[in-house]
């Protein structure tokens, strides 16, 4: 060990390429919260068990708390900050505002990239399958039942 | 919480990949998808000196049809397995059911097996199918039966200069049906007890069986009591009761906060019980 040596990455965030020194101990979660300042990624365990820190990469959810940024060097990634297009709400941050999907809200945007990944690969969702689709996600407040009304507003939303 | 310091090696091959593991010996962990190893880098309960990342050796990631099987890549994730249509389906069934969508799409076949967790779903899969474990060191390959793979806790019969490069898995003779089913904790999906079962049928008789049992005990193992029950019967309900009955014979229960030793012993009876009659019902 003794001395930290520190490794060169670029990744690509919601569009943006950015290059950094980092060490090969920092995670992905870490990476996008402190070198980035893009906070919306939450970190809520240390066991990977809640979801909070989903993002997405090279299309698929994945828990940003249990990669290595060094491992996601090349990766195109999209966090929460990457959903809305300016001031137009992307439908699933509208899904869950209409359909009161959050109270606290800590889990929302991990709750947001879960059910976005899931939309890209089955854009018809049944409840059963968003109920799974978001196994990985754990939410303290609302019970999920609004949570799952949300993604279907945003599945009928993206249809049309 | 934050792992503590290493050195990071990124090799771009599995005979690079080997000559850095024997190069840096003990001191060095393999790294796949990561969700084993980094949980318990975070908590400190490892703290290996140097990490070698395979995850992005594109030539480790396949799913493949080869003579008289199947080839996985060692580093191939859940995702492609459960979705892939050539794995037999015991297979893709245990990969379907691993964890949630966002470890789906991390974990690796490799990782999993190696780590030999328990609790981990594709080691029953694989000893019900018969599969076979190819390593890989500094100029050598070793193939291991899985049945002969799994021998404890933690602990396989992979060689600390190893690395798992791939997984075969021999053709299913007609007549034969696969299926993996468990009994899932509910916050991690981890599997209580998870029972993997091969069946052939010729004629109306089981003329081929195989067993895979997780979570049970310390290790993966092979149902070989059930096994010797089921061949040669009609599999018919009394033969499917009797053989799984036998299915937790001479195991050492695990026994913790999730289900007592008891408990998973009943369960071992249940699974092996429905994972007979799902795999027969897709035979003959
Ligand atoms: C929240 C959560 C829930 C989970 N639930 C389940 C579940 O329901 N069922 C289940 O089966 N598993 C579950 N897991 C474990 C998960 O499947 C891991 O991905 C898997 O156990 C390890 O695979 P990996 O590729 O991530 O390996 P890593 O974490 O990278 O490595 C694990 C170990 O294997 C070694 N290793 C990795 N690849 C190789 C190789 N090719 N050759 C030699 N050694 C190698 C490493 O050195 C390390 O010691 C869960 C994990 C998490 C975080
Ligand atoms: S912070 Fe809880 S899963 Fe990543
Ligand atoms: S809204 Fe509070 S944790 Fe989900």
């Amino acid at each position: 060990m003794g001395q930290t040596v520190t490794v060169p990455i670029t990744l690509t965030v919601n569009g943006k390429q950015h290059s950094a020194e980092v060490e090969p101990r920092l995670l992905l979660a870490q990476f996008l919260r402190e070198n980035l300042s893009m906070t919306g990624t939450h970190i809520g365990c240390d066991t990977t068990s809640c979801g909070a820190c989903t993002v997405i990469i090279d299309g698929g959810s994945a828990k940003s708390c249990t990669i290595l940024a060094v491992q996601a060097n090349g990766s195109e990634i999209t966090t929460v900050e990457g959903l809305a297009d300016g001031d137009n709400l992307h439908p699933i941050q509208e899904g869950f505002w209409e359909k009161h999907g959050l109270q606290c809200g800590f889990c929302t945007p991990g709750m947001m990239m879960s059910s976005v990944a899931l939309l890209n690969e089955n854009p018809n969702p049944t409840e059963d399958e968003i109920r799974h689709g978001l196994a990985g996600n754990v939410c303290r407040c609302t019970g999920y039942h609004n949570i799952v009304l949300a993604v279907q507003y945003a599945a009928d939303k993206m249809k049309s | 919480m934050i792992p503590a310091p290493f050195q990071y090696h990124k090799p771009a091959s599995v005979a690079e990949a080997a000559e850095l593991l024997k190069k840096h010996g003990s001191d060095a962990k393999i790294l796949a998808g990561g969700h084993s190893l980094i949980p318990l880098m975070k908590l400190r309960l490892a703290q290996p000196e140097v990490i070698i990342d395979i995850g992005s050796i594109e030539s480790m990631s396949y799913v493949q049809e080869r003579d008289g099987g199947t080839a996985v890549g060692g580093t191939t994730h859940y995702v492609d397995i459960a979705n892939s249509s050539i794995v037999p389906t015991a297979l893709s069934e245990a990969a379907a059911q691993v964890a949630d969508v966002q470890v789906r799409n991390r974990g690796t076949i490799g990782g999993s097996l190696a780590h030999s967790d328990p609790a981990a779903d594709l080691p029953a899969a694989l000893i019900a199918l018969k599969g076979q474990i190819i390593t890989s060191s500094t100029g050598e390959h070793r193939t291991i039966e899985s049945n002969e793979f799994f021998q404890d806790l933690f602990t396989t019969s992979l060689r600390e200069d190893e690395i798992i490069s791939e997984i075969f898995i021999p053709s299913e003779s007609s007549g034969t049906g696969s299926a993996y089913v468990k009994f899932a904790n509910k916050a991690s999906h981890y599997a209580i007890v998870g029972v993997a079962a091969s069946v052939t049928i010729a004629g109306g008789k089981c003329t081929e069986a195989s067993i895979g049992v997780t979570g049970a005990g310390p290790a993966a193992y092979q149902a070989s009591a059930s096994v010797s029950d089921l061949i040669g019967s009609n599999l018919d309900n009394a033969d499917v009761e009797k053989a799984s009955s036998k299915a937790g014979e001479g195991v050492e229960f695990n026994d913790d906060v999730h289900a007592s030793g008891e408990y998973r012993a009943h369960l071992v009876t249940v699974f092996t019980e429905r994972a007979i009659k799902l795999a027969s019902s897709r035979a003959g």
